[in-house]
């Protein structure tokens, strides 16, 4: 009796209602670790190809996307049963990529032949390339979907590619090494980080889709040298409040008040911090320590951080489950 | 007027930055002096006949991709010829329209090349590592790329001095770039409070070298060159002419690790480098050349790379502006070793990590923790502001 009630009531969970799971990629483990965001235990590591590095999910939360750099393909895996499914052509050594809000197609920085490609997920097949600057990394898509941004670590670029015509239409020159750029909730404001620069520049959008520079963040901890604080991952909650920047060799994520792009606070997390994601409930926020092979998860509204969780070899990259 | 107008139709396109997008027109250079050498001791350290230009040719295509976006075009021309048509090379270089030069050469031919060329050029110097050419011997229009033996004998000093292993056994070369070298070491030991414990010379004698004879000899003639020595932790050789150095670990008496020329060395840049995005780099150099990069590729490439950004970042390629804006605090580049990398504005070095390589991989990076300096921890690195006879950049 009791597994026929657990059989009925199975399919009413079954849908985008998954569990919270957070999924980490290793990029020197070649795996992928798997965290449940409401126990942060690990839940498994599966192996996810060769040099995993950007990786995001589906809206549908059904979908992991993970670039497998050294494969030159994009590995796609079932959340839920961890199996692979049929990978996605992505172009040489594809770093890191945005999904289209509607879950397709995706846009990935091929970082070793100056391309942004476009890949259409249901067909497998890429729609388009786009040549941009040197080194390309960074990728965040505007809210209405209309701009993808591309970041160049060389050309110290900001692209910014029209969707539907796939040109570039506008350019910012950052500081040195851009490596990471997003969008606040209403794409108001775009933040892109410059690791070796050592700032985050803040474009403003709010007149029109593309815009230019008005404030640079700088970073300063005592007893840490300038030359450490190397901002790459940026996370803006949705009320744009918050920005939270990931100080890389600093071990260090900077809170920053999203009005007044003042630095607030600097929360000491593992080593080498790079990427980081919300929980859906934008409860918490999650940091990739590739030097400590851990993460460290943030408690959003008290700005501290309540625990790490050991993870596989070099974690470069999160992404976490919808709602 | 017809640029004017291509500048314009640019402008109005997908060329849209803010700042300074005009079409410029970049024309470098890079000029090799090849000497005749002896072959090297290792097999790994064959040179190849694109030596510096592979470098300067990413360099270009890198400059080139940038400045597709802003209108800015880059080309250089690569020119190796002996050292006695130096000059000449030179003179055609500078008549063709080269403002801006990389020079791999040795020390007094590049300053003979920088005087001839006076203000007519900027010289990027990516081969001489004698520290004099960043003090009494400095001048005006040269950028020293390459680091300076005092930059590199000092990465491996700091190393050994937060090893804790303050007593040192150096062994040096005959020839005078090896005595060169070893007054660096000299001055490195004393600068971090090393001590030179015990010293000798290596002779080298020329055609009948010791080491020519392969190792069966040299494993019954190292040991008894390097007994009966005080006690030390280290041995740091001195072997610009790679005579010997090679050699020397595993066939020392006391059984030390070797640093400097051979064991750990100090380098601008190597093949296996992977920190700081290196990988993507090196795999571009390794897909347009066939070839691991070397040394001076790499100083090549950040020689050219200096030159892209300042255009990049000024929309001039004026010798004078570029000179101005590299030197000024507005200038800082990334160059895959983790920090920007500036200009000394007081003798025209660049400043830059070195790293400390076995052969195979990063074994540590100089500067090392603790060595702290009041401009930047990249000055404790080579000789510093105070101590320069270098006047050429004052005023």
């Amino acid at each position: 009796m009791k597994t026929l009630t657990t059989a009925l009531i199975l399919p009413l969970l079954a849908g985008p209602a998954f569990a919270g799971k957070a999924f980490v990629s290793n990029e020197r483990g070649n795996t992928v670790t798997v965290i449940d965001t409401d126990s942060w235990e690990v839940l498994t590591e599966f192996d996810a190809g060769n040099r995993p590095r950007g990786i995001t999910i589906s809206p549908d939360g059904r979908h992991l996307y993970v670039c497998a750099s050294d494969d030159n393909l994009i590995r796609v895996f079932d959340t839920e049963t961890y199996e692979e499914l049929p990978s996605l052509p992505s172009g040489p050594d594809p770093e890191l990529f945005v999904l289209h809000p509607s879950g397709n197609p995706l846009y990935i920085a091929n970082e070793d032949d100056n391309l942004v490609t476009v890949t259409d997920v249901e067909t497998r097949t890429v729609l388009e390339e786009i040549p941009v600057g040197v080194e390309p990394e960074g990728m965040a898509i505007s809210p209405d979907a209309g701009i993808v941004i591309n970041t160049s670590e060389t050309t110290n670029m900001a692209h910014f590619i029209d969707t539907e015509t796939f040109e570039i239409v506008h350019n910012v020159l950052v500081d040195q090494r851009p490596r990471y750029a997003e969008y606040n909730h209403d794409g108001t404001k775009l933040y892109v980080s410059a690791e070796i620069g050592g700032t985050v520049s803040v474009i403003d959008l709010s007149d029109d889709r593309t815009g230019e520079i008005v404030d640079k963040i700088t970073f300063e901890v005592a007893g840490v040298l300038p030359e450490w604080l190397q901002p790459v991952g940026v996370k803006v909650t949705n009320d744009g409040s918050r920005v939270f920047v990931a100080l890389g060799p600093a071990n260090r994520v900077a809170v920053i008040d999203g009005e007044t792009d003042e630095v607030l606070d600097y929360l000491l997390v593992g080593q080498r911090v790079w990427q980081m994601a919300f929980t859906p409930d934008e409860r918490y926020l999650i940091t990739t320590n590739g030097n400590s092979n851990d993460v460290s998860v943030i408690d959003v509204e008290a700005e501290e951080v309540i625990r790490s969780i050991q993870v596989g070899q070099q974690p470069w990259g999160v992404a976490v489950t919808p709602d | 007027m017809k640029r004017l107008a291509h500048a314009l139709a640019l402008g109005l396109t997908m060329l849209h930055v803010a700042g300074a997008a005009w079409a410029v027109d970049v024309t470098a250079a890079v000029l090799r002096l090849d000497y005749p050498t002896l072959a090297p001791i290792s097999r790994y350290d064959l040179v190849p006949d694109d030596l510096a230009f592979a470098g300067a040719a990413l360099a270009t295509e890198d400059n080139a991709t940038t400045g597709g976006f802003l209108g800015h075009t880059f080309e250089t021309t690569a020119r190796a010829v002996p050292p006695e048509e130096a000059e000449a090379a030179l003179e055609e270089l500078i008549a063709a329209g080269h403002g801006h030069i990389a020079i791999h050469a040795r020390a007094d031919d590049l300053l003979r090349l920088a005087d001839a060329a006076g203000d007519r050029a900027l010289i990027y110097n990516v081969g001489a590592r004698d520290t004099r050419l960043r003090d009494a011997d400095c001048r005006a229009n040269v950028l020293h790329i390459t680091p300076s033996r005092a930059m590199l004998t000092d990465a491996v000093a700091q190393f050994a001095v937060w090893k804790r292993w303050p007593d040192w056994f150096l062994i040096h070369g005959s020839n005078p770039d090896d005595l060169a070298l070893a007054d660096d070491y000299r001055r490195a030991a004393t600068k971090f409070g090393a001590e030179i414990v015990e010293e000798r010379e290596f002779e080298d004698t020329g055609g009948s070298r010791r080491t020519d004879t392969g190792h069966v000899l040299v494993q019954r003639q190292l040991p008894v060159f390097t007994q009966d020595t005080e006690d030390h932790d280290v041995v740091v050789a001195a072997d610009a002419s790679d005579v010997f150095a090679p050699y020397l670990p595993f066939h020392l008496w006391t059984p030390r690790p070797t640093m400097g020329s051979a064991g750990l060395r100090p380098v601008s840049f190597h093949a296996a480098h992977e920190a700081w995005g290196a990988t993507q780099f090196q795999r571009r150099f390794e897909a347009l050349t066939g070839r691991y990069m070397q040394e001076a590729d790499y100083d090549a490439w950040l020689a050219l790379r200096v030159l892209g950004e300042a255009v990049t970042r000024t929309g001039a390629a004026d010798v004078a502006e570029v000179r101005d804006y590299v030197l000024s605090d507005a200038f800082e580049l990334a160059a895959f070793k983790g920090v920007p990398v500036t200009i000394r504005d007081w003798n025209g070095q660049l400043r830059q990590p070195i790293l400390l390589y076995d052969g195979r991989i990063t074994v540590s990076v100089s500067p090392q923790e603790g060595f702290l300096h009041q401009v930047s921890p990249l000055d404790s690195l080579g000789i510093d502001r105070p101590e320069s006879a270098c006047t050429a950049f004052e005023g």
